[in-house]
């Protein structure tokens, strides 16, 4: 089959009369085989009103060649004919196909998980609504549902969790979620303010404020036509890498204080404060909302603000390896987090994980090294840190390596770096090239970040989607505690930390 | 083993913010903005135009924290007459109050208009409940920081509780999801009275960017009396920390 075919450095967007348009037999016939092979995943897949028609778009990668590969069907809007299912054959598509089916009623036969997605305010039925949710069930005697949430024990986002359980141990975990739904994707769309829809891309996860602005702004930037300058490209990387220093170490403290370990998690939280503190320092905010705009910078990195950050990642680093080692040699603490909560490479691959808990599995999904773009693409190649095993203690361990790797990396890019005198300013008024497609794909910590923009004749953004990693992770985490006390389903929780606003939208 | 734990110890050192009425945060923080009139205010009609939220009012000229999000672009499309200062102490008992006008030298906060029995009952024990609607996970966090080894607002007795049941009041962030607010109603019935209700965030506040949204919900912030309105996107710690310690009599702005 014939696809478009782009890749992650390519400065400008698509036409969109240059997507081939197939059919949908052709797409599935296609994807049917290729998704066997573990080279390609799909980074995006949805459909949209086309005038008279829904135009199903696809954005699948080849992690080997590094190709992104673009194609679209389209479908009349009231035809009632069943697209047969290809989450039937690949459970990774289930998001993309629930997604589709309760937006524009399109039906998937064989679908075998036929459930709302996410209960967006625009979704076809209104009959379903959250607190309606179809869990699962099965019967039996010595079986007995735990329900938590949508409002946790904790301060944290909601969601509705509901164990199947068999005396202490998990039969079966469902995610219900939704109940963060903002509409932020018809947001996007109905505004053509650019400030306002680059402040939409930072408060898609909150957590993940920079990530998310970087794919906006490299969406933005391919409909422009601007070429980012070297030291904006070099500025964007010591931001996005300072946010996964930031969020990994978050996590480690998270974990330390659902085991006990006290000592671990006020090490964690005052090195998180510094570090967020250090981002703070740089644009005033700790989460780095203010940081990363299209087209420029408001904050400029400065040789002050370079020493400051040069400093403070050398010591969270030396500090942060003290907790990492005193981790791997307390037994109590390898007790609880060795063979826990353990997703085999082989699941990973087949729901389609993402980002740091895949590699935790040993299955090497990072879009610094499978598609690189910035300076991922010129001058720091990135190689993934991956583990073997699969369970609460891997996906520790890639954060007490990543954490190192990001330490790292800051240093190579700032070592003997000398800001631009004059750097580019954000631009939020020039147009965007119209009928096109564009994307921005990142890695941010949790994992892979897809954003889509397609534009109408008058050059305005007529469809924006966001593809967050939690999206196909919340499966794993599922899977995680099959098998597994319920009591460790808080740390199962913490070693994926997924996002609920990211996934809800 | 115990090597190891030395060592972190050692490290870790000292860390809590000794007093936490005595914080200045960096000169680079966004907190409550100055705004200066000038002759030509056609900057500020700009900035009015560009903000993301429409916090900006041109005449009377006024900006709005309820609904700001701090990007500081105005300040940046209008230099003579909007500047954000390092101040953090800007929340306060009224939506209107969150208004800043040309004359606001400070956030006022007003202790006769708190309800009564708060500073009696609960200035030495106050225990919230935390209701994400909708809130993005940086206002969480930093409602988490609230009490961490840093800023440890444990010490006066205040803490965040896992059921409503066992709670004073609750802390609401996110504009209020559609799909959260039975939820948030259902959890604000199980606090016992008297209870307090402390909207964190501008979202909170206003919707923020969704105020708009078909997805939102707010009908909770019409039908309830509000104690405490806390700006900030995200709210920062010590802004919430400042506020409380007002509210529950325990500081005077
Ligand atoms: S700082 Fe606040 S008032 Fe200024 S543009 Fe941003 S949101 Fe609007």
């Amino acid at each position: 089959m014939n696809y478009y075919i782009t890749n992650n450095t390519a400065t400008q967007a698509v036409a969109i009369k240059d997507i081939p348009e197939v059919d949908y037999a052709a797409l599935y016939d296609d994807l049917k085989e290729r998704l066997k092979q573990e080279q390609y995943h799909v980074a995006h897949y949805f459909a949209t009103p086309d005038e008279n028609r829904l135009m199903f778009y696809i954005v699948l990668l080849d992690d080997k060649e590094h190709q992104i590969m673009l194609a679209r069907f389209a479908m009349e809007y009231y035809d009632d004919i069943a697209l047969p299912s290809l989450t039937a054959l690949h459970p990774a598509m289930h998001p993309y196909e629930r997604e589709i089916a309760e937006l524009y009623n399109v039906k998937f036969g064989s679908m075998p998980w036929d459930k709302p997605l996410r209960f967006s305010e625009n979704r076809r039925n209104r009959n379903s609504t959250i607190d309606n949710y179809p869990f699962y069930t099965i019967e039996g005697e010595s079986l007995h549902e735990v329900n938590v949430g949508p409002i946790h024990a904790g301060i944290i986002e909601p969601g509705a969790f509901r164990f199947i359980c068999d005396g202490e141990k998990v039969l079966h975990l469902e995610i219900a979620l939704g109940y963060q739904h903002r509409g932020v994707e018809t947001e996007f769309t109905s505004t053509d303010n650019r400030l306002r829809q680059t402040l939409l891309a930072e408060s898609i996860a909150g957590d993940s404020a920079i990530a998310h602005t970087s794919a906006f702004a490299a969406t933005i930037e391919r409909l422009t036509d601007t070429a980012v300058s070297d030291s904006l490209a070099t500025e964007r990387i010591v931001a996005l890498e300072l946010e996964r220093m930031a969020m990994h170490i978050a996590d480690t403290g998270a974990l330390s204080m659902d085991v006990g370990y006290q000592l671990g998690q006020v090490a964690c939280e005052a090195l998180r404060t510094m570090t967020i503190n250090t981002t703070q320092a740089w644009c005033g905010n700790r989460f780095g909302k203010g940081l990363i705009r299209p087209c420029g910078t408001n904050k400029p990195l400065t040789k002050e603000k370079i020493d400051m950050i040069l400093a403070n990642v050398e010591q969270i680093g030396r500090r942060y390896a003290e907790v990492s080692d005193d981790i791997k040699s307390s037994p109590t603490l390898l007790s609880r987090f060795e063979h826990c909560g353990i997703v085999p490479r082989s699941e990973m691959l087949r729901i389609g994980g993402v980002g740091m808990a895949a590699r935790a599995s040993g299955l090497v999904r990072d879009i610094r090294s499978s598609h690189p773009w910035g300076k991922y693409a010129t001058e720091t190649k990135h190689e993934s840190i991956s583990q073997h095993d699969g369970d609460v203690m891997s996906r520790l361990m890639m954060r007490c390596d990543e954490v190192q790797q990001s330490v790292a990396r800051i240093k190579s890019l700032l070592e003997g770096y000398t800001p631009e005198t004059s750097s580019a300013r954000p631009d939020y008024e020039c147009a965007l090239k119209s009928e096109h497609l564009s994307f921005g794909l990142i890695e941010g910590w949790r994992g892979e970040i897809c954003h889509v923009a397609l534009t109408n004749s008058e050059g305005k953004i007529s469809t924006y989607k966001v593809k967050e990693p939690s999206l196909h992770n919340w499966l794993a985490l599922a899977l995680a505690v099959r098998g597994e006390g319920i009591s460790d389903f808080p740390i199962c929780n913490k070693s994926f930390n997924l996002s609920y606003c990211g996934h809800d939208l | 083993m115990i090597y190891s734990k030395i060592k972190v110890l050692h490290s870790h050192g000292w860390q809590y913010i000794p007093d936490l009425n005595d914080v200045t945060l960096t000169e680079e923080f966004r907190g409550r903005p100055e705004l200066t009139v000038t002759d030509d205010m056609s900057d500020v009609e700009a900035a009015a135009k560009l903000c993301p939220t429409g916090a900006i009012s041109t005449a009377p000229f006024s900006l709005d924290l309820g609904r700001c999000l701090f990007c500081g672009e105005c300040a940046l499309r209008a230099p003579r007459n909007i500047r954000f200062t390092n101040d953090y102490k800007i929340g306060t008992t009224s939506r209107e109050a969150l208004v800043v006008t040309p004359e606001t030298k400070q956030i006022d906060f007003h202790p006769e208009l708190v309800r009564k029995e708060i500073p009696k009952l609960f200035s030495r024990s106050l225990k919230l409940r935390q209701v994400s609607a909708a809130g993005d996970a940086s206002i969480e966090m930093e409602l988490n920081a609230t009490g961490n080894v840093n800023f440890d607002f444990g010490r006066y007795g205040i803490e965040f509780t896992a059921s409503p049941r066992h709670s004073d009041g609750v802390v609401i962030t996110g504009p209020i999801s559609k799909n959260m607010s039975e939820p948030l109603d259902i959890c604000y019935a199980a606090i016992p009275e008297p209870k307090i209700t402390i909207i964190c965030g501008s979202e909170a506040c206003s919707g923020g960017l969704f105020s708009e949204s078909k997805a939102i919900d707010r009908h909770f912030i019409e039908q309830h009396h509000v104690d405490l309105w806390l700006p900030g996107a995200p709210t920062h710690p010590m802004t919430f920390i400042d506020a409380v310690m007002n509210l529950i009599g325990k500081k005077q702005r």
